[in-house]
């Protein structure tokens, strides 16, 4: 998609990656019921972005205190935040996670996407696109768009 | 008459002949035929020197000098015969030579070398040939050649050498002349009035500054060289005079190095004394060191300044005093202490330390000036102590008093008037709230405890109070740590009031938990001390609970102090036996009650024995023969507290109790560690009592042990001593073999253990035991009672032991045996699993499973292939440990599959998405990781099974599970999707 042309945001400010998580000892033991938390959340999201070789997380998109989970209440909140008021991509960034979150979570999780209020131009029009199932399911179903969200949420070694 | 002349000329011919070969015809080894002919008296040398008469002559100065040089390879071998008349002439010739061309001097210098050695050297002969050397000859090599013994030559040999030397400048030359001039001084040469020539000579080079070249073919160094120098300035007293003012004008110099070497110098001096008289000087170099201390730039000066001060003392205090002179000692101590003593008092105690370590350099140098510099400084830093509120000025004050007391000699005269004084400013330190000041108040305590007889009972006691107190209050940890170090040197010098004082105070505390802190505390001690506290609370008689707490103390301690043979001493000649005989003892008396307790003390000391590896040799031959004679013979005699019945029966059944066998597991540890060259004494009769024992004994505890010892045992032992090792192997295959047998358990313990430790054994006469021992065990995985543990036997197997035969225990371990053990075997097994009925397989499974997890990986990878199927077999059983060690047998072999197992992906994928509804956490994540693993393969055909099946892990109730299954899921995803795989 963006290929030959100019990135829009070539020297964006790099954020430190937090560490991994850290085991616990309840988590090591057979019978505890571990919850889902924000956290497992925000460790899923950790997905490239499609302009530059670097996380999401990194590029400060996502960030853990954006992510609400309820495990009782089967909701997932996520809110991210583009690089630039202006990004062109970032119902492309929307998706990416909206679908990673399809993949990774059970089915009874409601999963909602946006941006985070006040960070991009076109807030509203691409939260309505993200918040629409079909437009969704129909953009998925676009060959091209589903490569370039694959090469999202495919695992680079960069 | 005619036949004589004849002879004259044939000698004179063959002469000439010779001469004529080696200077024109240049072969080298007509020298040797020329010297030969002299040594046979063919010709003389006269003669010789005649025949090479037109060659000396001769207008060309390389044939001249290859004239000298035959005339000087025949001197060389033939110095010894020659006349004195010869030996004259042959000199003059030399000394005229001298003045020749350049290229004729090598071969003088080589001749005048070879003549010094003649036995008849004319009188006088020496000083004008060297004479004539130092005249004539400019090229520096000469110095090589004065090395030759000439004390009749004197002052002149030593002006000559002087003005040989003068200027020299190749590093080559100096080293040499440096050792040439040391010579000159020992040797007793009469310097005379050259002395301080000599001297300047040599000290023009002080100090050394000299860097090698890169690639320095000579290799001098710049230490050679000053060390070389060193020894000739600090050689002589003569020097003494000029050499101080020297080494005073480098100190106050500004380059460091000068300044280092200036007090390397110093401190080396040991005829300083003689010229020490000499007030002046003496005040100057106290002034250059104190200025270097004080205002030091670098640890290096600081510590050679301070090196060079008690040099200086000490020097001082073994002058030897006139009656009319004064006491050097005491002026020079004068202007020490009237220079750093009011620093002491300063209030803001800037300068408290430098002064503090100069007064200490002195002070140790000898038992006068300790005296001297105590008497002084002391009362005013108690005084100082006193008026002084603040916690930081406190705290220094006491370091530096401790430092006094390190440094101080003979403390017992010194320091004894002060003893009230100084344990009455511990005590009220001790007493403070701050925790720098009390941690420092413990170690100048245990400095006090340390100068024997310095401290009398009632200090001790009131000492012991204060760190009672401390521990059962303090409640920071540093604190609590330097309080038990203290109280763990106090126990080592005064163990009697250690244990009336304080350890019945601490049992008083114990139930409050605070001991379990204490303990805590203790162990992490690494010092030898606090191995002594914690003996002491163990010897005085707590609850068993009190005891095993304590071992594991002394096991960590253990673990920590390892190397020292301190330690080692410590242990061996205190703790073991009393361990020992605390374990008797609290079997005699208390039997039955504590069973479970004691499995647990004996097995926590059997461990703690074993840590004892590192025993020095002799001791440990020592334990080793100890303990067998303990167990075999019941000698108790090394016990401490002897009250033991005589003849105890250790490893025999006591009619039908085995209350003392758990015991054994104490000789396990005693005996097993050992090194290999250790004998042990008895063994064939303690193999056989262990044999028995292990074999007929019900308790697991005492057969296993005595099963692992008798293993342990046999590993050691050296080679040929087999016999009774067969008749084992048989007598519990025969046990093994009969199904009514009550004692098949512990046959089979036997039998894993012997099998363990035969693997590392190679005798081939042993070859067919082994195999009945595999054998055995192959046959046992039929077997409805003992299957399964001999399914886990091959794990044992196949392990590392944790404590008996293991390479800390100097035990004998064979390399490769794992690769061998499954080239042997695996066909074996996998023919057993065909043939054995279905309820058996599952054995067969678990053995293989058990073999093939501990091999290397890269075998795994070359060998699984050809067991895939059974492996497969191997995830469908319902043992989740099988699953387990199956798939982390697979793993790796996934990253590159071989074809075998392409062709097997069906059955593979069905039972690994079967196993990830695997009740054990475990084994969900390593099947969802083989499947991640898995989409790198042709596999498109199952992605829809395999995403449906990977939906339910992602809600499983453990993270780490759905972290695996989110993670495999995503790369099903991707499989076969645009932008994807």
């Amino acid at each position: 998609m963006s290929e030959g042309t100019r990135l829009e945001n070539a020297n964006p400010v790099i954020f430190q990656r937090s560490g991994e998580r850290v085991q616990t000892a309840s988590e090591e033991d057979e019978d505890v019921h571990d919850p889902i938390d924000d956290r497992e959340i925000f460790d899923i999201l950790s997905i490239n972005d499609p302009e530059h070789p670097l996380s999401l997380e990194e590029l400060n998109v996502v960030e853990q205190v954006r992510v609400k989970v309820n495990d009782a209440e089967n909701t997932v909140g996520v809110e991210f935040t583009p690089t630039i008021p202006h990004c062109s991509m970032a119902t492309l960034i929307g998706l990416s996670i909206k679908v990673k979150l399809l993949r990774s979570l059970p089915d009874r999780f409601k999963i909602d996407v946006c941006i985070t209020p006040g960070t991009h131009a076109s807030e509203e029009a691409v939260n309505k696109q993200l918040a629409d199932k079909e437009r969704v399911a129909a953009a998925l179903e676009n060959a091209s768009l589903l490569e370039v969200v694959n090469q999202c949420l495919s695992t680079r070694s960069i | 008459r005619s036949s004589y002349r004849d002879t004259m000329a044939a000698e004179s011919t063959l002469a000439l002949s010779l001469v004529e070969e080696f200077v024109s015809g240049l072969q080298d080894s007509k020298a040797k035929d020329a010297a030969k002919g002299v040594k046979d008296g063919k010709f003389t040398v006269l003669q010789l020197v005649e025949a090479l008469g037109s060659s000396l002559t001769s207008s060309q100065p390389h044939t001249r000098a290859r004239g000298v040089h035959l005339l000087s390879e025949v001197l060389q071998e033939c110095y010894g015969d020659l006349t004195e008349r010869e030996v004259e002439v042959l000199i003059a010739f030399y000394e005229n030579r001298l003045k020749d061309h350049y290229v004729v001097t090598p071969p003088v210098l080589k001749g005048l070398k070879a003549l010094t050695k003649c036995t008849n050297l004319p009188p006088g002969s020496a000083v004008s040939m060297l004479r004539s050397v130092f005249q004539d000859i400019h090229v520096q090599v000469r110095l090589s050649y004065c090395t030759f013994k000439l004390k009749g030559l004197g002052a002149d040999f030593v002006f000559g050498f002087v003005q040989s030397m003068d200027g020299e400048r190749d590093p080559r030359n100096l080293l040499l002349a440096f050792q040439i001039a040391k010579n000159l001084i020992h040797g007793g040469y009469d310097l005379g009035k050259f002395t301080e020539e000599l001297f300047e000579v040599t000290s023009c080079y002080f100090p050394i500054d000299f860097s090698p070249p890169p690639n320095d073919p000579h290799g001098i160094t710049r230490e050679e060289l000053v060390q070389a120098l060193r020894a000739v300035l600090t050689g002589t007293p003569k020097f003494a005079e000029f050499l101080l003012p020297l080494l005073i004008e480098k100190l106050d110099s500004d380059v460091q190095s000068a300044k280092l070497d200036s007090l390397q110098t110093l401190v080396r001096n040991s005829c300083l004394a003689v010229c020490l008289q000499l007030k002046q000087e003496l005040t100057g170099l106290w002034t250059s060191v104190r200025r270097e201390v004080f205002q030091t730039s670098s640890e290096k000066i600081e510590s050679a300044g301070l090196a060079a001060l008690t040099a200086l003392t000490s020097c001082l205090s073994r002058s030897v005093l006139s009656s009319d002179s004064e006491d050097s000692l005491s002026t020079f101590l004068d202007f020490i202490l009237k220079d750093c003593k009011h620093h002491l008092c300063e209030p803001d105690l800037k300068l408290v330390w430098p002064s503090a370590k100069l007064l200490q350099a002195a002070c140790s140098a000898s038992t006068r000036a300790s005296h001297i510099i105590t008497v002084a400084v002391m009362p005013s830093l108690l005084e100082q102590y006193n008026n002084r509120t603040q916690c930081s000025h406190r705290r220094t004050l006491l370091e530096v008093v401790q430092r006094f007391i390190h440094s101080v000699k003979n403390y017992e005269s010194v320091l004894l008037a002060f003893r009230e004084a100084l344990c009455s400013i511990v005590f009220s330190a001790l007493s403070e709230s701050n925790s720098s000041l009390q941690i420092t108040a413990t170690s100048v305590l245990t400095s006090l405890a340390q100068q024997a007889g310095l401290l009398v009972e009632s200090d001790i006691e009131l000492a012991l109070d204060h760190l009672t107190r401390l521990l059962l209050t303090e409640e920071d940890d540093r604190v609590s740590l330097a309080v038990v170090e203290c109280a763990g040197a106090l126990a080592q010098l005064h163990p009697a009031l250690v244990i009336t004082k304080l350890i019945p105070k601490l049992k008083k505390e114990m139930f409050t938990g605070k001991l379990l802190k204490i303990s805590r505390i203790l162990s992490t001690g690494t010092h030898t001390s606090s191995v002594y506290l914690t003996w002491s609370s163990c010897s005085v008689n707590f609850s068993v609970d009190e005891v095993v707490l304590t071992c594991r103390s002394l096991q960590r301690i253990a673990e920590r102090v390892q190397d020292s043979e301190e330690a080692g001493r410590c242990f061996h000649d205190v703790f073991i036996p009393h361990l020992l005989s605390l374990a008797l003892q609290a079997f005699v008396s208390v039997f039955f009650f504590f069973v479970n307790a004691f499995d647990l003390f004996a097995q926590c000391r059997a461990y703690f024995l074993m840590r004892c590896v590192w025993l020095p040799f002799r001791l440990a031959g020592q334990t080793a023969s100890r303990a067998v004679s303990l167990f075999l013979d019941g000698d108790v005699s090394f016990l401490p507290d002897n009250s033991f019945p005589s003849h105890m029966q250790l490893l025999k059944q006591e009619g039908d109790s085995w209350s003392l066998s758990r015991l054994v597991c104490l000789l396990m540890g005693s005996v097993c560690s050992l090194p290999r060259s250790v004998e042990v004494p008895q063994i064939d009769k303690l193999l056989s009592a262990l044999e028995e024992m292990s074999c007929a004994c019900s308790h697991p505890l005492s057969y296993t042990s005595a099963a692992k010892c008798f293993a342990g045992l046999v590993n050691k032992k050296p080679q040929g001593q087999f016999v009774s090792f067969i008749k084992t192997v048989s007598r519990v295959c025969s046990e093994l073999d009969s199904p009514s047998s009550s004692v098949r358990t512990q046959a089979f313990t036997l039998m894993i253990w012997v099998r363990w430790k035969t693997r590392s054994v190679l005798f081939s006469f042993l070859k067919p035991c082994l195999s009945l021992c595999s054998l055995q065990l192959f046959s046992l995985l039929d077997d409805a009672d003992l299957g399964p543990m001999a399914a886990d036997g091959f794990s044992l197997l196949m392990s590392d032991s944790t404590d008996v035969l293991n390479r800390a225990c100097h035990a004998d371990v064979r390399i490769m045996y794992r690769q061998r053990f499954f080239s042997e075997n695996s066909a074996k097994l996998v023919q057993g699993f065909n043939a054995a009925p279905q309820e058996k397989k599952p054995n067969y499974l678990k053995a293989l499973s058990n073999i093939v997890n501990k091999l290397p990986k890269q075998v795994q990878v070359t060998e699984l292939p050809a067991l895939l199927s059974l492996l497969l077999e191997a995830l469908s059983c319902p043992d989740q440990d099988i699953h387990l060690s199956t798939l982390s047998c697979l793993e790796p072999v996934l990253v590159n599959p071989p074809q075998v197992l392409i062709q097997q992906l069906e059955a593979l994928i069905n039972r690994l998405l079967a196993l990830i509804s695997s009740p054990a956490m475990s084994v969900r994540i390593a099947s969802l990781s083989c499947i991640s693993t898995l989409s790198h393969f042709p596999v498109l055909p199952f992605r829809a099974r395999v995403l449906r099946a990977l939906a339910k892990p992602l809600d499983d109730k453990k993270r780490l599970v759905r972290r695996e299954a989110v993670q495999a899921r995503g790369e099903w995803f991707l499989l076969g999707s645009p932008g994807g795989r």
